[in-house]
């Protein structure tokens, strides 16, 4: 027991290198390749199967940066927000309200998308983060619904039926009409959302914030100010959300509510949890294992979500550290 | 408009007494196994579907509703003795996470069961008309009768914990349940009867609803979410907490939904009020809830003892 412990508290303390242990370096970059690879692969060679397109993946991907910016605050602030999906909602609606309008330049949709869901992370953390443990993530999720029924009300952009974005954002430079241009962007954010997760937790900033995961109090009595860090970690991770949020718009170019109910909090929080909090690459994994679960099983059967259920029940119960835990200890039990 | 005003002060007391048996049972198990259930709603609609089973098999309401309620009780009972007594000792995070799949499970299976379509519950001749409660005042029997049975269960509950042994028990296991068990009482069983007990709660929650919205699939996914605000604004862990937070609540949104936009009229533009008045009614309680953390984060009645 005493070894456990010290091992998982050495585990915590440790910086988190851009991938891990060797074996599981080789694995994380393999893995990062084949993400970017295979579709293209699978475009111009002309394969269609739903699995590897480069539609599918593009999904993935978008999720796969809301999960690295829920992963800023959950796996390194021990923020247990539930109610993320919000800021997708919010950098969707971003694109598709001026759209609608007639402003098409992606050169507001994305800036305006980051800064109104960091704006929104801003007014809801600064309630959500005076209080701890279950108030908070029920907070998260209250307010989080209270987006969707926001958008729900606004009857002028489709309100329950949605909003059907006509032309993708406007870029002087690129096209991302074209799917293969919007699936690099996407993994363009993709890599550059990882990236920022990797410097902001090996910053000064980052340690403060971490270090209010592992005790709060201790940094309190250090003299650090902990509810403006873990604030300002929370704006960051909203408005990265943001961005995914605005991708996914474009992506999909139909938005509703939907997109921000609080299923979407909790898919994105076990994408999280799934691939292994704390660990830089570990929402990537989760987002691309959970989809695809998702989407094997519902070619399957209409009651996709009966086995899928039982699975993440099941990994919540026995799988300790996610599968980058899984990965990084080479499947090892330990 | 007075006239219009009671009524829709009693369809907001409605709603309340029916957010307090929700919250209620989260609430009691919150306070006592430290557990969040987010499947909490799915008790709701499985409480729905055995009372509309059983209204067709035995043709009668009010039977089902008697029969439904221990069926409820056993399914709470399976719940907890074959999944979620397993999770007490992980964390939070892990309790969401688990009952969130639940959620799924839970969903699919009265897909499978039921079939994707809603299904209305007759009421009986006695329970469908309308009662005239004062002059000119006319309003349907059966929300009446909601109403009086929530409140009978909430003086049923103050009784139980307050009066019973069994309540002593419920409310030592909230303050120091390691305590408890030291003193010899089989914790394991006080928890699974705390967590049937909350099923129960639920599940008629949703068997008094059913006659007026239909049971349905997902019924229960939104309303736990307003029954979470209830308890967050009345203090987790607290039944009058609870009580009270749901009445507030249940009446909050019911007036403002009917009433905001002609309030704001009187001070914006007729044209803006009717835009603005939808948006801000559906956010109400919300902004409630962040009003009163932003003063109490502990929310209005916190329990004494934790």
């Amino acid at each position: 027991m005493t070894d456990t412990t010290s091992a998982q508290l050495n585990q915590h303390l440790r910086t988190p290198d851009l991938f891990g242990s060797a074996s599981g370096r080789i694995i994380t970059l393999v893995f990062m390749v084949i993400l970017l690879c295979v579709p293209l692969a699978a475009h111009f060679l002309g394969v269609r199967l739903q699995l590897v397109s480069l539609d599918f993946i593009t999904r993935i991907l978008c999720l796969a940066i809301a999960a690295v910016s829920l992963n800023l605050i959950l796996g390194f602030g021990g923020m247990i927000s539930f109610g993320h999906a919000a800021y997708i909602g919010i950098g969707a609606y971003c694109v598709g309200i001026p759209a609608y309008h007639g402003y098409e330049s992606g050169w507001l949709h994305f800036p305006l998308a980051i800064f109104a869901s960091a704006a929104f992370a801003l007014v809801t953390g600064a309630v959500s983060l005076r209080t701890k443990g279950v108030y908070f993530i029920m907070i998260t999720m209250a307010f989080a619904q209270m987006g969707y029924y926001f958008f729900l009300s606004l009857d002028e952009y489709g309100g329950d039926d949605g909003l059907t974005i006509y032309s993708r954002s406007m870029f002087n430079i690129i096209n991302i009409e074209n799917k293969l241009v919007l699936f690099l962007v996407t993994y363009a954010c993709l890599v550059a959302s990882i990236y920022a997760v990797y410097r902001i937790v090996n910053s000064r900033f980052g340690m403060v914030v971490r270090g209010c995961q592992s005790n709060e109090a201790r940094m309190k009595a250090l003299g650090y100010n902990t509810y403006a860090y873990k604030l300002t970690a929370y704006v960051i991770a909203g408005g990265m959300c943001g961005l995914a949020g605005a991708l996914l718009g474009n992506f999909t170019t139909f938005i509703s509510p939907d997109m921000m109910g609080w299923s979407r909090s909790g898919e994105l929080m076990f994408m999280v949890i799934l691939g292994g909090t704390g660990s830089l690459f570990g929402p990537v994994f989760g987002a691309v294992t959970f989809v695809f679960i998702e989407e094997l099983l519902s070619t399957f059967t209409t009651y996709w979500a009966l086995p899928f259920g039982v699975l993440l029940v099941l990994s919540v119960l026995f799988i300790k550290g996610g599968l980058n835990g899984l990965i990084q200890r080479g499947w090892r039990r330990d | 408009m007075s006239t219009l005003f009671f009524i829709q002060f009693l369809n907001g007391l409605q709603l309340g007494v029916l957010l307090f048996l929700l919250a209620a049972g989260l609430t009691l198990v919150f306070g006592i196994m430290d557990f969040v259930n987010l499947a909490h709603g799915s008790l709701y609609m499985v409480g729905a579907f055995f009372c509309a089973t059983l209204t067709f098999w035995t043709g009668s309401f009010v039977w089902a509703v008697l029969l439904a309620i221990p069926l409820t009780a056993l399914v709470g009972l399976a719940l907890e003795m074959g999944v979620i007594r397993h999770l007490y000792q992980r964390d939070h995070l892990d309790h969401v996470l688990a009952t969130f799949g639940f959620i799924l499970i839970a969903d699919t299976l009265v897909h499978l069961i039921w079939g994707p379509e809603g299904i209305a519950i007759p009421l009986p001749e006695y329970l469908q008309g309308q009662v005239q409660i004062l002059p000119g005042v006319i309003f349907p029997t059966f929300r009446l009768v909601i109403i009086s049975c929530g409140l009978l269960v909430a003086f049923g509950l103050y009784w139980l914990i307050g009066r019973t042994r069994l309540g002593m028990l419920i409310r030592a296991g909230a303050s120091n349940r390691t305590m408890v068990s030291a003193l010899g009482i089989d914790i394991k069983t006080l928890f699974t009867a705390v967590f049937a007990l909350g099923a129960v709660l639920a599940g008629l929650a949703g068997m008094l609803i059913a006659p007026i919205t239909e049971a349905t699939i997902g019924m229960g996914n939104d309303i736990i979410i307003t029954a979470f605000v209830v308890i967050i604004v009345g203090g987790i862990g607290s039944m009058k907490g609870a009580f009270i937070g749901a009445l507030i609540i249940g009446l909050i949104d019911t007036l403002g939904r009917s009433f905001l936009d002609d309030i704001l009229k009187i001070f914006i533009p007729v044209n803006a009020a009717e835009t603005a008045g939808p948006a801000i009614s559906s956010m109400l309680i919300y902004l409630i809830m962040a009003g009163v953390l932003a003063f109490r984060p502990q929310g209005l009645f916190p329990p004494k003892v934790r």
